[in-house]
């Protein structure tokens, strides 16, 4: 029972897939032309009722057809099409026509004038909607034909007075699609359909049917979208149609007219009623303002989320948008809003007390009360408090676009933005926070709004609090109050919270360093300094003390007088965590201290530099070891790949770039070695262990250099020539190493071919790299080539060999910018004792939690292995869903392991870590991701043509203390 | 000229006691029947007789429609069906039958059992006239006779708030009892299709108010009692049971969840748990948010809130208490207000409006120090404040609800007169549509101008469809037809088929006409003339020239004759049926010009 149940478990919760070899020799059945269309045709005139024809017809339909019999199908059908009087066969005929003519590879125009036929006495609506349908479909095909085109449309054109709403609708589309676009060429093609496309579409607006009206204007959008400029009288149509009675008419109107208003923003139109005139793009603006406050919210969400878009919008217009005159009795009356800044500026603070707080103020001149404005007055206030989350979110994200352009009214939405973090729905809450965020660097908090803003710390979801924190590093804060109030709340949130410490110390760092000055005069307090007395030393483990000393030592880097103010014991518990939380505490001047690592400070520009030189440097000299004896060659990379080696470390910048050329020359180390062996001087196979010593290079330089391919961001095409060359070193390696080691031929010619095949590919992938490869090693090998194909393998081994002795070591350039993925399992921690106990044979969920840096495409890439201690693994697809991305560059991992087990005796630690697969047919250019199957493995795989798949283990990993009970019975 | 009849017993340009009588088409249709909180004698009930002096309401009335269930809009209802005497249907929504019972019961026993009135319906009386509610679905259309047809929309105000659609043949009133154009945290808003009624009655109890942002008001309300909870002190909220209670309710559960809180919150027992048990059966009337996320937990069903017990009120450490009646006038709001009055920590919160002479009316005011029965001076410590959550469409919503539905004419009910007067002004400069605002007891004539559908066969249809340009929906198009009335209904049918329905024999109607040509020649050659001539002219037409000796323009035939004196003068005889009337007049015109010389 239990091992079935397990094995359930792994069916269900875990994609553990074999890779299976593919046997490439299988051998592919071609159906002939004539079979195919012959057994339609026997079929179809078996077929004594429409019911039976139907019936082959669907079966026919379930099977694909080859680009070269489908002429002879279509002509089969058409010719049964004529004969059937039955109308849902002739819609079967014409929709299985369509289909066909979809077929890749084949071109319609040899039966475009068969189908245009059909519609001459085709009596059926339904059928004729269909065939209008596959000649859409054969106009779509035929894309570089105009008057193919132009024929179609003449033909949709005549049937647009049909009397059924579904030919109709196919016409408009078919015009949509197929009109013609270009102005200059419609005009040579002329002909008395192809007037003027628009015009046409634009009659079927006032069409009695809804479903044709919207059919009109999506094909005038289809038009659009293929280039045509639209006319700007459209215009005053489409307004027209905003009043329309059916919502999807409402909802593609309301796209109509903010094409339009893209177009022709500059120009002017009347107003009705008035004799004012006002720009075109306000005037939509005001119009689909208004749409916000639809009946329908279908209307009402594409009506939000298009307000996003009118930047051109001027701003009166645009910050009407959050205006609501209130008002109380007739009486004007203040909004909450504009009380609290009131309260703000004059300096008092809230009574709060007072019933008549509200009351209203002066009275208003009734005549100039306007209830429903023309304008857009409000439409922002209406859409944050809408019903329906979808047209709230819509709004949202219309504003953050809108704040982005224009800081004025980012200023003014801040109030709004500030009251939806505490909606109701948890996703306009977090994107309520993100839009602030996009758009802090346009604003500066009041402290009211700070304060709501910071009441949401104590939200209960992790989202929420972490988009919050977020919020915070990149806010700015008017007061010092301001800055104390986030601080004091921060802590609340951190004993509240514990499992947030990161996020807010990494919040607070930013808010110190952001604020220097306001973080000043909160010093002694913040620190509970006392002029004359001394104060006990904090407890320097307490992370709520960390957490202030982060925010102050932050903002102590950019203001010089702030060290006077620190105790004693502040200056040791800087230069604990200056050790221990690098990345959080700067380095500072302290005065009476040297500065310890003032050598390689990071960050500060002026030592960028000689880093930087240092690098190249570095490289310089190797690149040029070539008159170098042997052994001097490998003790300058050992010395080189450990001086890079520890400038990454130190330099975080040039991490990525420094652990690149590091593993480039271990690669170049490890050949060199595998080389010098003594082995190769030796004729017979006598030497088994160097062997291994030299295949065991070969497979390390195979891995390195799939890390090297995949693991960085930002490695060029150069970089990725370099590294494909160093892996056909690697394996022509691998060849010799085998050929030595093995007796007889058989097995060889198999690998020299597969070897050759290789070169051959490379050669083909990067031509255009070649000539920059002069004395390399493939370029001689390519000099060879035609000896090669001809000889023997051992002739070949014996080629390779020498020519990889004599072969360059290749110059690596290094790209821009170049960094490594890498990842960090925060949790779980490793550090608990305490097992986790479970009954075998049931489940237990694992929390993973991991932060992400410089992985592209984490949702395809990034896995989650655990290992048991019988050597099992288990290899677990996160779903997409369970990667966020807080920012550029970064992902952060938040999934459920499900891990189970037969009973055991003890607990005992299994290994968690995250895996990056790779497929080597993936291109750096193309980011298409093959679906493809993983291995479990971690071995590299044989290699073969196909790419080869595979997974490097990028994060440390980390032990869980597991135990699985046996069942009580 | 039909009209639409409207006459407001109680809520005419006034709030309270909601009665409106409008005849429509013939029908007879009582809108609401509430009580006035205002008034404990006659006046609290609307005037009946007024309806029937002494003939039974049920043969008067077709039907009595309730909006929802606040008693200003049912409080009447067991007076006026059990004690004046009504045996017609009454419609309400589901919800609304379920909860007006508890609430009618509960002020029964208010007037009966503490005021010890007589004379006023019983128990038994609330059940008989509940026998007597039919209940609907939202947009449901229910038959209420074979013309009489009613539909309910969503109202928001309240669970079970319902505007409704009364509609015989094309004529339609829409009455919008108490509705609320924002959703808040427990209701959806209000909504309704383009339904274009000749009539919307609206109320319009915020007519001259645009109000601020709901979620202002919530976020102050929520910081306020949690600033009181985390200081340690103890909030009350008196509330009335039903309603906003509910919504404050789910205000503070998604807030502690939300926020982690551990403080209880409790809610005083009684009326609330029936009604609260009702809030969970009604999902489907709540917002968005309760809808969507019911299915993993239903939010009335509350984790956080609890039953209070009076014991409660003393122990120790931080709570919230909502405890009823909302005015703190009496009962159990009252009692906790007094022990817990003296602490500065605590809070009370009033959260809707106080009527004067009630506890809550004078510490809203600003008193500090209250007096007692027995003479005690109660001093007030804690925090007052005050909170308004009302449901009503403010001047916006009310327009937007007119926008949404375009009627023809407006009507406005339930508010006061000086504010409807802004509000019918602007409906009028905003809309062009007629605005009325009558007072109780008059009536408001509407002239509607009905369309009136006629049956026509699809074969006629087609038949004249196909003549003449293609149908353009934008213009009228001239069909010939006979329009039969019969049996109450009306048809447009052909001449053919209504001579054969009607037993009648065809006549023909034929025009003749004569006309004089100076033609010397020779009859047949004159025909010959005129038969050339026409057939140069009418080249659209069939013109034949017959071997009689006649010519026929399509059906109209042409014959000469030479007259009998004048040989010299040929007499042309043109007939034509009467359908042909057209062809024939402009025929007998062109052959007046005479014919064209000769050459």
């Amino acid at each position: 029972m239990a091992a079935h149940l397990k094995k359930r478990v792994y069916e269900e919760f875990t994609k553990v897939v074999q890779q299976q070899h593919e046997d490439l020799s299988t051998k592919k059945l071609r159906l002939t032309k004539p079979s195919k269309s012959a057994a339609l045709h026997v079929d179809l005139c078996k077929a004594t009722s429409p019911a039976d024809a139907l019936q082959y017809l669907l079966q026919f339909a379930r099977k694909p057809v080859e680009v070269e019999s489908v002429e002879g199908v279509v002509r089969i059908l058409l010719e049964h099409y004529y004969k059937e009087n039955d109308a849902s066969v002739r819609l079967k005929i014409a929709s299985l026509l369509g289909l066909l003519s979809k077929t890749a590879g084949f071109s319609p125009d040899c039966i475009m004038d068969d189908a245009i036929n059909t519609l001459q006495n085709e009596k059926s609506h339904q059928v004729l909607a269909q065939l209008l349908d596959t000649l859409l479909v054969i106009g779509t095909k035929l894309p570089e034909n105009p008057s193919v085109r132009m024929r179609l449309v003449e033909v949709a054109c005549k049937h647009l007075t049909d009397s059924s709403h579904g030919v109709r609708n196919k016409c408009l589309q078919l015009i949509g699609c197929l009109g013609p676009v270009d102005k200059g060429v419609a005009k040579e093609a002329e002909s008395q359909a192809a007037k003027d496309v628009q015009k046409i579409i634009g009659d079927h607006f006032n069409d009695q049917d809804p479903r044709v009206r919207t059919a009109a204007i999506k094909a005038m959008l289809q038009l659009h979208e293929r280039g045509l400029k639209l006319q700007q009288a459209i215009y005053s149509q489409a307004c027209k149609l905003l009043a329309d009675d059916y919502e999807q008419v409402r909802s593609a109107a309301v796209q109509l007219i903010w094409v339009l208003s893209q177009l022709y923003p500059e120009s002017i139109v009347p107003i009705p009623s008035s004799n004012e005139e006002i720009r075109l793009v306000d005037d939509a603006f005001g119009k689909i303002c208004h749409m916000v406050s639809d009946g329908s919210w279908v209307v009402r969400v594409q009506a939000a989320k298009l307000l996003g878009s009118m930047q051109q919008v001027s701003s009166h217009f645009l910050e009407q948008t959050l205006d609501k005159k209130l008002m109380s009795d007739l009486r004007r009356k203040r909004t909450a809003h504009e009380r609290a800044k009131e309260l703000y500026s004059s300096g008092e603070f809230s009574s709060g007390r007072k019933w008549g707080d509200d009351a209203p103020k002066e009275e208003i001149d009734t005549g100039a009360v306007n209830l429903i404005e023309s304008g857009a007055c409000g439409a922002f206030v209406h859409g944050l408090e809408d019903e329906m989350y979808e047209v709230r979110i819509a709004a949202v994200e219309a504003l953050c676009m809108l704040a982005q352009s224009s800081p004025s009214f980012a200023e003014k939405c801040l109030d709004f933005l500030v009251d939806m973090f505490n909606d109701e729905i948890e996703e306009v809450r977090l994107q309520s926070i993100h839009t602030m965020r996009k758009i802090s660097h346009n604003i500066t908090l009041r402290e009211d709004q700070l304060d709501t803003v910071l009441a949401v710390l104590e939200d209960s979801s992790r989202d929420i609090r972490e988009a919050l924190h977020e919020l915070l590093c990149c806010t700015n804060v008017s007061t010092k109050e301001g800055i104390h109030l986030a601080l004091v709340e921060l802590l609340k949130n951190l004993t509240k919270y514990p499992t947030d410490r990161e996020s807010i110390w990494k919040c607070l760092k930013f808010l110190g360093s952001r604020h220097p000055t306001l973080v000043l005069p909160l010093v002694p307090e913040l620190l509970s300094t006392h002029p004359f007395f001394d104060t006990p030393e904090p407890d320097m483990d307490d992370p709520a003390y960390i957490a202030v000393l982060v925010l102050i030592f932050n903002a102590a880097k950019s203001c010089p007088t702030m060290p006077a103010l620190f105790s004693d014991h502040t200056f040791r518990h800087y230069a604990y965590l200056r050790d221990s939380l690098s990345h959080l505490v700067p380095p500072l001047r302290l005065p009476g201290r040297k500065l310890v690592s003032s050598a390689v400070s990071p960050s500060i520009t002026p030592h960028e530099d000689p880093s930087q030189q240092f690098l190249h440097q570095s490289l310089e000299r190797v690149y040029n070891f070539q008159h170098l004896d042997p052994r001097g060659i490998q003790e300058l990379l050992e010395f080189t790949i450990r001086d890079l080696q520890r400038l990454g470390e130190l330099q975080s910048e040039l991490a990525g770039m420094a652990d690149f050329t590091a593993t480039y020359l271990q690669c170049q180390l490890l050949l060199i070695k595998a080389l010098q062996e003594k082995l190769w001087n030796v004729a017979a196979p006598l030497y088994l262990k160097q062997n291994a010593l030299a295949s065991a290079a070969a497979k390390q330089i195979l891995e390195e250099t799939y890390k090297m391919e995949f693991m960085y961001s930002g490695v060029e095409s150069r970089q990725v020539v370099i590294i494909h060359h160093m892996r056909l070193q690697a394996k022509a390696l691998q060849l010799i190493v085998t050929a030595r080691t093995t007796r007889g031929v058989e097995p060889l010619f198999g690998m020299c071919e597969k070897f050759l095949q290789e070169v051959d590919s490379f050669q083909r992938c990067f031509i255009s790299e070649l000539p920059h490869m002069q004395g390399s090693f493939v370029d001689k090998l390519l000099d060879l080539m035609p000896r090669l194909v001809t000889s023997k393998p051992s002739e070949v081994v014996k080629i390779l060999q020498t020519t990889l002795r004599q072969s360059t070591f290749l110059h690596l350039p290094l790209p821009e910018q170049l960094h490594r993925a890498t990842a960090n399992i925060i949790e779980p921690t490793g550090e608990s004792d305490n097992p986790l106990r479970f009954t075998s044979g049931l489940v237990v969920a694992l929390d993973v939690d991991a932060t992400l840096e410089h992985v592209q495409d984490p949702q395809g890439t990034v896995k989650v292995q655990v290992l048991y201690p019988d050597g099992q693994a288990q290899l677990i697809h996160p779903k997409p869903a369970d990667f966020r991305n807080p920012g550029p560059g970064r992902h952060r991992l938040i999934t459920q392991v499900y891990l189970s087990h037969t009973a055991w005796t003890e607990p005992c630690q299994i290994e968690v870590r995250l895996l990056l697969a790779y497929n080597s047919n993936r291109s750096k250019a193309s980011t298409r991701i093959p679906k493809s199957t993983w291995n479990e493995s971690l071995e590299a795989l044989p290699p073969s043509e196909n790419g080869i798949e595979g997974t490097i283990p990028f994060s440390k990993p980390v032990k869980v203390y597991i135990m699985p009970k046996p069942a009580r019975r | 000229m039909p009209e639409i009849k409207v006459t407001p017993l109680g809520a005419g340009q006034d709030v309270g006691r909601s009665c409106i009588l409008v005849s429509i088409a013939g029908k007879n249709v009582m809108l609401d029947c509430g009580m006035h909180m205002g008034y404990n004698d006659d006046r609290r009930f609307p005037d009946f007789s007024y309806i029937t002096q002494n003939g039974r309401l049920t043969d008067f009335l077709d039907c009595v429609i309730i909006s929802h269930f606040h008693l200003d809009h049912c409080g009447a209802l067991p007076y006026f069906s059990e004690m004046v005497g009504y045996d017609g249907p009454i419609y309400m929504t589901h919800p609304t039958k379920a909860i007006c019972p508890i609430l009618l019961e509960d002020y029964r026993k208010i007037t009966v059992d503490k005021k010890g009135e007589t004379n006023f319906f019983t128990s038994q009386m609330i059940k008989d006239c509940m026998k007597k509610v039919v209940a609907v679905h939202l947009h449901q259309t229910v038959q209420v006779d074979e013309e009489l047809e009613i539909k309910a929309y969503y109202a928001g105000h309240v669970l079970g708030a319902a505007m409704f659609q009364i509609k015989v043949g094309c004529e339609s009133v829409v009455y919008t009892g108490d509705y609320n154009m924002t959703p808040d945290r427990h209701l959806g808003a209000a909504w309704i299709d383009k339904c274009r009624p000749d009539l919307l009655i609206t109320e319009s109890t915020y007519a001259t108010t645009i109000r601020d942002s709901k979620r202002c008001r919530e976020r102050d309300f929520l910081k306020k009692v949690h600033e009181t909870v985390e200081r340690g002190g103890k909030v009350l909220i008196p509330v009335f049971a039903l309603g906003r209670a509910q919504e404050l309710c789910i205000l503070l559960e998604t807030f502690w969840e939300r926020m982690n809180l551990k403080a209880p919150i409790y809610f005083s027992t009684g009326l609330t748990e029936k009604a609260n048990h009702y809030y969970k059966l009604f999902i489907t009337w709540t917002n968005q948010k309760i809808r969507k996320t019911f299915v993993q937990r239903n939010m009335f069903e509350f984790k956080h809130i609890k039953a209070f017990d009076r014991a409660f009120a003393d122990n120790p450490g931080p709570m919230v208490v909502f405890a009823t009646p909302g005015m703190l006038h009496a009962g159990q709001s009252l009692q906790i207000f007094r022990k817990w009055a003296g602490n500065e920590k605590n809070m009370v919160i009033m959260p809707g409006y106080c009527v004067q002479g009630t506890v809550g009316h004078k510490i809203l005011s600003g008193q500090r120090k209250l007096e007692m029965e027995g003479r005690q001076i109660l001093e007030v410590k804690m925090q007052v404040e005050y909170m308004s959550f009302s449901a009503h469409a403010d001047a916006k919503g009310i327009m937007q609800l007119i926008r949404q539905a375009e009627p023809r004419n407006v009507l406005l009910v339930h508010g006061e007169a000086k504010k409807m007067e802004f509000l019918k002004q602007k409906i009028e400069q905003e809309f062009h549509v007629s605005c009325f605002m009558p007072a109780n007891g008059e009536t408001t004539t509407i002239v509607t101008n009905p369309c009136i559908p006629v049956d026509i066969s699809l074969g006629l249809l087609k038949r004249e469809a196909a003549i003449g340009p293609v149908p353009d929906a934008k213009k009228p198009k001239l069909m010939h037809g006979t329009l039969l009335m019969k049996d109450n209904s009306f048809r447009l049918v052909s001449p053919e088929q209504a001579l054969k329905e009607l037993g009648l024999a065809e006549h023909q109607l034929r025009f003749t006409c004569r006309v004089h040509i100076q033609d010397p020649r020779k009859e047949h050659e004159t025909v010959l003339r005129v038969y050339n001539h026409l057939k140069g002219i009418l080249k659209d037409y069939s013109v034949q020239h017959l071997p009689d000796g006649s010519i026929t323009v399509e059906s109209i035939l042409i014959q000469a004759t030479a007259h009998s004196e004048d040989q010299g003068t040929k007499v042309l005889l043109v007939s034509w049926t009467y359908q042909d009337e057209e062809l024939g007049s402009y025929l007998t015109s062109l052959l007046k010009k005479g014919l064209p010389q000769s050459t």
